[in-house]
């Protein structure tokens, strides 16, 4: 008898994994992995933050501690204090008592919980055809997020000016004018995946004005706040400029990269609302949505950050942590772009300066990228994003004389 | 460093909301308040009860002797050598999740010389707790089962089960739940024959949930002539099972017996889906170990499934959370920690057997009407009293003890006893209390006896 999933088609693989994959079965001893999605010292190894380490033993020996199931919205403590992080200590927001919570798995998982609760409870109660609006480019996984939540209509809104390697300011800002009243609109909080492009503070004013003219939803992805410049309030800047502007909106924050802590998936769902009294009710809601996908989330990761984050000790350290990473990366920006330029590669490299976080969209081509691939073993994303983490200062000199070995090469 | 646009300052009262012009009402406005979960609402009951001697038995844990969740000896000592571990790096796991977990858990469910692990025909997927396998189980079928007709149901939950089945199933996008008959209120077991007959009904391809061992909320189960005859069933209705098993070695002190189920339709070649739980059998709760168990027909779809898995993992949390299911893991693995845990687990049963045992000696020795030997024929966490509606609200309001609303309550709780509580041992109170109970509605003759179909 046939199996009853015998016409399964096989799934197009994950872009990244498939790249990952790759790079572990080359065998040239001079490869460098550029499509990697987490932090690498400069010898190219994940880091284990000393805060983390020193959190880990604390947790560890605090016998009054036990391993019951969490509540299903998750740790009080984490999420007001994560919440905290993104909003700012005295956001007035949090002092009216209308910011609220859900301890979620990851970043991924804070958007899933807020495409669900949208898809149900956002302007009527069915939004299967509201549009669903996320950056051209943007994270692959947004896509996937909303489309399984049910949302049918998901389109990109321009964002990245090939040509002049930037924002293109007016795309986005047309698209927002003429997109239909109540879309949700995914914005990148800071450090813009993949292009490491973010709008100015200026920028962000002009495109608020229109969102909030033309009701749109704003739904924030924080993925690297304290990652992208070292400094978490001047990565929170846009999300705290909205809450100012008397938006209600959700921001789906994640811990993975900004402590490391990419395995035990830990994320946070701040939502903004008007006052407290829709607040609870938003909650409650969430919480119905919660129960049916993983009951209540691992209390692990949680408890770290918890701990971390309202202890003015181990959060000066970890603020330090961060300001670590984060420099290590704007160290590898400065110098790709000085040796590139140095090596005088045709074109103009300013982009890597400029452009934020841990990505960077080099402006390689496909044709390009394939031949940093098959002839140099450096692995990067189609789209020319590399991953500067990737890049260590053994392996600089290597990716700087290969970019341009490509670019003189191959058009 | 300060915020350095907002010259306004913030939004502080509604003339400044008023100023800027922006609307009033909250986009959120129309949305309702969610009723609450069952078991909320019990705890917050009980907890605003002010009574003095009130009880709470309705819990989902597995106490130890000082009523309290714990973690065994091992798997604290596991944790400990996790946490010191250089070679441990964070990474991102698969979306599969850690691959010695997956493979340890499958082979405890199947047993490891299972043709279908032979015959690479299984995939294993570690997930957020048992909720967040039946969730990935629902989606997988929602998707992909029998891709060339559209499937959308029926599934079929047993009457009763857990109260966060059905919206599993629903928030997958599969709306037609059905019941079948399976607690009888008279027999105060499984009802096989209603069951058997509901399911005859059943259309064919239906995906029928079954517990293999430890049914929650009853803690009855079917026996192994009725698993025969229930496969016998199911293989000639083509329907598909997709087992729950949450607490694998709890029920019968025994992992095999307790996955017996499962192997037996393995052993048939029939295909299925087995959400696991370690919550239970090693005390994390918090981790949120579970795992998805789908054991295939043919290899050759294995991939395909596989990667379809993968994608449905990708936008439901990305990746599992691995530091719990590294523990089980670690056990798992090593054949000495392995016994070591399957010993703790035995214990854990056998405490659990003395309670059930306790409590019926003593509503026997009250005089008890009615058999109460169903109390120590159940098996696993929970106990269903076969109390009927109006007795447990009884209980509830007039003696402060409080039960699920189907009479299932979780006798670890009857011998725990509360931080400051006067009492020791509660199974004698409620003993006494569940006998008045009974006694009362007996004399009432105007209060109907028979459970409420649920």
């Amino acid at each position: 008898i046939m199996s009853l999933f015998g016409e399964v088609p096989q799934a197009t693989p994950v872009a990244v994994f498939k790249l990952s994959n790759d790079f572990k079965e080359d065998a040239n001893p001079k490869k460098v992995n550029l499509g990697v999605g987490a932090y690498r010292t400069d010898e190219g190894q994940p880091w284990v933050l000393p805060v983390v380490k020193k959190v880990e033993k604390i947790i560890v020996a605090d016998n009054s501690l036990n391993h019951e199931y969490l509540a299903i919205l998750g740790l009080p403590e984490f999420r007001s204090s994560a919440s905290k992080i993104a909003l700012g200590e005295d956001s007035p927001a949090i002092q009216e008592n209308r910011v609220g919570a859900v301890q979620c798995l990851g970043g991924t998982g804070a958007l899933k919980m807020g495409a669900e609760f949208l898809r149900r409870w956002y302007n009527g109660n069915d939004n299967t055809k509201t549009p669903v609006y996320v950056s051209a480019p943007t994270w692959e996984n947004h896509n996937a997020v909303f489309a399984n939540a049910g949302f049918e209509d998901i389109r990109p809104y321009k964002y990245w000016d090939a040509e002049k390697r930037g924002l293109d300011l007016d795309g986005f800002l047309g698209d927002l004018e003429s997109a239909p009243k109540h879309s949700i609109f995914v914005l990148h909080a800071c450090a813009h995946n993949p292009t490491g492009t973010d709008p100015t503070h200026v920028e962000w004013m002009q495109v608020a004005e229109v969102m909030k003219r033309r009701k749109l939803f704003v739904f924030f992805d924080s993925a690297y706040q304290g990652f992208a410049s070292g400094c978490l309030d001047k990565d929170a800047w846009a999300v705290r400029y909205f809450v100012t502007q008397g938006f209600e909106m959700f921001c789906a924050q994640s811990f993975s990269k900004n402590f490391g802590l990419y395995n035990e998936r830990v994320g946070n769902l701040t939502i903004v609302a008007r006052d407290s009294d829709n607040l609870k009710r938003v909650l409650s809601q969430m919480e119905k949505i919660v129960r049916v996908t993983w009951s209540n989330p691992p209390s692990q990761g949680a408890r770290l950050v918890a701990i971390t984050l309202n202890t003015p000790e181990l959060f000066a350290e970890w603020w330090d942590n961060v300001k670590t990473m984060a420099d290590r990366v704007l160290l590898m920006r400065a110098s790709l772009q000085a040796k590139l330029q140095a090596l005088e590669t045709p074109g103009t490299w300013d982009h890597i300066t400029q452009q934020i976080g841990m990505f960077s969209f080099t402006g390689l081509n496909p044709k390009q990228v394939e031949y940093m691939i098959k002839e140099r073993s450096i692995y990067l994303m189609a789209s020319g994003r590399i991953n500067m983490c990737g890049l260590t200062t053994k392996n600089i000199d290597y990716v700087a004389e290969s970019i341009h070995e490509t670019v003189v090469n191959v058009q | 460093m300060r915020q350095t646009c907002n010259s306004d300052g913030g939004v502080g009262s509604t003339e400044n909301v008023q100023a800027r012009g922006i609307t009033l009402l909250s986009i959120f406005v129309d949305t309702p308040t969610a009723e609450p979960n069952p078991e909320t609402k019990l705890l917050a009951d009980f907890k605003t009860d002010t009574h003095l001697s009130k009880v709470y038995l309705a819990g989902r844990e597995y106490l130890n002797k000082e009523g309290q969740t714990s973690v065994s000896p091992l798997v604290g000592k596991i944790m400990q050598q996790i946490c010191t571990d250089p070679t441990l790096c964070p990474e991102y796991p698969s979306s599969f999740g850690l691959p010695e977990f997956t493979r340890r858990a499958t082979e405890l469910v199947l047993g490891r010389d299972c043709h279908a692990i032979v015959e690479n025909r299984v995939l294993g997927v570690q997930t957020v707790g048992c909720t967040g396998a039946v969730r990935l189980g629902a989606e997988l079928l929602k998707h992909w089962y029998n891709v060339s007709g559209v499937w959308c149901g029926p599934v079929y939950l047993s009457s009763p089960c857990d109260d966060s089945l059905a919206g599993i199933f629903e928030a997958a996008g599969i709306q037609d739940v059905r019941r079948y008959r399976y607690w009888d209120t008279e027999q105060r077991g499984v009802g096989v024959q209603k069951m058997m007959e509901d399911l005859e009904m059943a259309p064919e391809q239906s995906v029928i949930v079954l517990s293999a061992s430890a049914h929650c909320p009853t803690g009855s189960d079917l026996s192994q002539k009725h698993w025969r005859l229930l496969t016998q069933l199911m293989v000639r209705c083509r329907f598909f099972p997709f087992f729950l098993l949450p607490a694998q070695g709890l029920c019968h002190g025994d992992v095999q017996q307790d996955a017996w189920p499962v192997r037996l339709c393995a052993s048939l070649g029939m295909e299925l889906l087995c959400a696991q739980s370690f919550s239970h059998s090693f005390g994390l709760y918090g981790e949120r170990v579970g795992h998805l168990l789908c054991v295939l027909k043919q290899s050759s779809t294995l991939l395909a499934v596989q990667s379809q898995a993968e994608k449905q993992v990708r936008a439901l949390w990305s990746r599992p959370s691995v530091r719990g299911a590294r523990v089980v893991a670690t056990v798992l693995s090593n054949p000495a920690h392995h016994v070591e845990w399957q010993e703790g687990v035995k214990s854990m049963v056998e405490r659990g057997i003395l309670v059930r045992e306790r409590l019926r000696e003593k509503l026997r020795l009250l005089g008890c009407p009615g058999s109460w030997d169903h109390l120590i024929q159940q098996g696993g966490l929970y106990c269903c009293t076969g109390l009927n509606v109006q007795q447990v609200e009884f209980l509830e309001k007039r003696r402060h003890i409080y039960l699920h609303p189907n009479g299932c309550l979780n006798p670890q709780f009857c011998l725990a006893a509360p931080p400051g509580s006067l009492q020791r041992r509660h199974t004698p109170k409620l003993a006494v209390w569940l006998c008045l109970s009974t006694h009362r509605i007996i004399r009432v003759s105007c209060l109907r006896s028979p459970l409420p179909s649920l």
